[in-house]
């Protein structure tokens, strides 16, 4: 397969899938005739996220990226969050596929805009 | 990967296995009978023979003259002899702008040497399909022009299974081509049809179709990869491409795949001689599939016309959920299939072919294709029932609402 062993961990059994009642903030990328679309929800408390859900319509790397990310947000103030970058992402899947690699870049999108979003709120 | 049981392998469009008794006669042709066929002593000369009965068997299919058969490498390579060997050819008698007439569902082993022939000053026309993915004989007709000189249809389109009217589109070229013949207008049409997903279920005799020109591969016939060949109607005009030591009457230069055209040769005669019993059983499993996928998923939109297909394909939209990663979730679980979604493509770019039928992006991103083959089982069918209907469940549940 032309995945990981680590992507496909996370899209066997993603991390964080799901909703946030109640979410300070929530940020969504993609749309449905690209195929992709990501949500992030996001529960924040002293300038740290508490706690971290996805929702992903896409592909196989769609969804690991969508994973991992939120793993490495949760617990994180928010300039740590920022500072995640696609390049941290693939890293830790153990790589992408070059053609795959955009959607590394719509998880971090989505949690920027759902960052600049709260900062906004605030 | 942890899989209990066998892999199921529904992705026959894109290969299929070799069948055990077509693999048996290739061996003595790489060790014992390895002579070159072009070869004036004993061992080209066995290799010859053995050459001679593939051409006569693959013409005996087609109902056609075996020196009417040029083997190639396979089905890219034939598709390419047929538009640029024809084309130069009639360029070079005719230097009038060509004009050629294709579909918009063609595989790219015909679109590309297409799109190069217009880059290079021909006219072309790419017909468009109706929903359920064939020509329609009136925009067929109404395209045909004075100037047209080149037409290449595709048999069966390899996603959907969508069958196209070969044979009556022949007939209304060769009443275009006698009337110009009447009238004194030398151009004539060269038909052209890449025939390689109806082999296994449809008539190709080129009487039948009424083709110049029909393209075959070896590995969709449960013959070896790397082989296959060009129907080329005696009288048609034709440069060879590829160039070299003038093998295949100097259009198709290269010291023949002797091994690999003795498996073709044999794959084809089993083809067309299991061809009812096969389609049968194909058939069957194939309609018990779509019918227990429809009453155990919702939301699923068949994109085969069934009634207009071979019986190997399934094109199903599973809405909601995202081809490329139904393809790995089933992958994981030891199904194979392919998906029309932009996902799995390098392009990034939703199935062309989908898209020419009118399917929406977002349902030829949910595309997956079930190809059925020879080998498959009721079993295997069950079990492919058991394992996707939770898998589509959690991936559309995983989507934003």
């Amino acid at each position: 397969m032309q995945y990981s062993k680590k992507v496909i961990e996370h899209f066997r059994n993603p991390h964080n899938q799901g909703r946030i009642k109640n979410a300070d903030a929530v940020g969504q990328v993609g749309n449905i005739a690209c195929g992709d679309i990501m949500k992030i929800y996001l529960k924040i408390k002293d300038n740290v996220i508490k706690d971290i859900k996805f929702e992903t319509l896409g592909c196989a790397a769609a969804i690991s990226v969508s994973s991992a990310l939120t793993d490495m947000a949760k617990g994180k103030t928010l300039e740590q969050a920022l500072a995640i970058t696609k390049d941290s992402i693939v890293k830790d899947l153990g790589g992408l596929p070059p053609v795959k690699v955009h959607c590394s870049m719509l998880g971090v999108e989505a949690l920027h805009q759902a960052i600049e979003k709260y900062n906004n709120k605030i | 990967m942890p899989k209990k049981n066998k892999p199921i392998y529904l992705d026959h469009s894109a290969t299929t296995p070799v069948d055990k008794a077509v693999l048996k006669t290739m061996p003595p042709y790489f060790t014992k009978n390895y002579g070159n066929p072009s070869s004036l002593h004993s061992f080209g000369q066995t290799a010859s023979a053995a050459v001679s009965q593939a051409r006569e068997n693959i013409a005996e299919i087609l109902n056609c003259a075996p020196k009417e058969i040029i083997f190639t490498s396979g089905a890219t390579e034939a598709d390419n002899l047929a538009i640029f060997g024809v084309v130069s050819a009639l360029r070079k008698n005719n230097p009038a702008k060509p004009h050629i007439i294709t579909s918009s569902i063609e595989h790219p082993a015909v679109l590309e040497p297409v799109n190069r022939l217009e880059a290079e000053g021909a006219e072309v026309t790419y017909l468009p399909v109706n929903a359920k993915g064939a020509v329609s004989l009136e925009k067929f007709k109404e395209a045909i022009k004075d100037s047209t000189v080149f037409i290449s249809i595709m048999y069966v389109n390899s996603e959907v299974g969508a069958i196209q009217p070969i044979s009556e589109m022949g007939k209304i070229i060769e009443r275009i081509n006698r009337e110009r013949a009447g009238r004194n207008n030398k151009n004539r049409i060269y038909f052209h049809t890449d025939a390689v997903q109806a082999l296994n279920f449809l008539n190709c005799g080129v009487e039948y179709l009424k083709v110049d020109l029909l393209s075959l591969s070896g590995h969709k016939i449960y013959g070896p990869k790397g082989v296959g060949a060009l129907f080329a109607r005696s009288g048609t005009p034709m440069l060879g491409v590829q160039l070299g030591g003038h093998h295949e009457k100097n259009l198709r230069s290269g010291t023949l795949n002797v091994p690999g055209i003795v498996g073709l040769g044999h794959a084809i005669k089993f083809c067309a001689k299991n061809r009812e019993k096969n389609n049968k059983l194909i058939l069957k499993l194939r309609n018990e599939f779509i019918a227990g996928i429809k009453k155990r998923i919702p939301d699923v939109i068949v994109n085969t016309d069934i009634n207009n297909a071979t019986p190997s394909h399934a094109n199903l939209s599973f809405v909601g959920a995202e081809g490329e990663a139904i393809l790995i979730a089933l992958d994981i679980e030891g199904v194979a299939v392919s998906t029309g979604s932009a996902c799995a493509s390098a392009s990034l770019k939703a199935s062309p072919v989908l898209l020419a039928m009118g399917v929406k992006e977002e349902i030829a991103h949910s595309a997956i294709r079930f190809t059925l083959g020879k080998y498959n089982t009721a079993a295997e069918i069950r079990r492919v029932l058991k394992i996707l209907p939770p898998l589509v469940k959690k991936l559309r549940q995983m989507a934003p609402k």
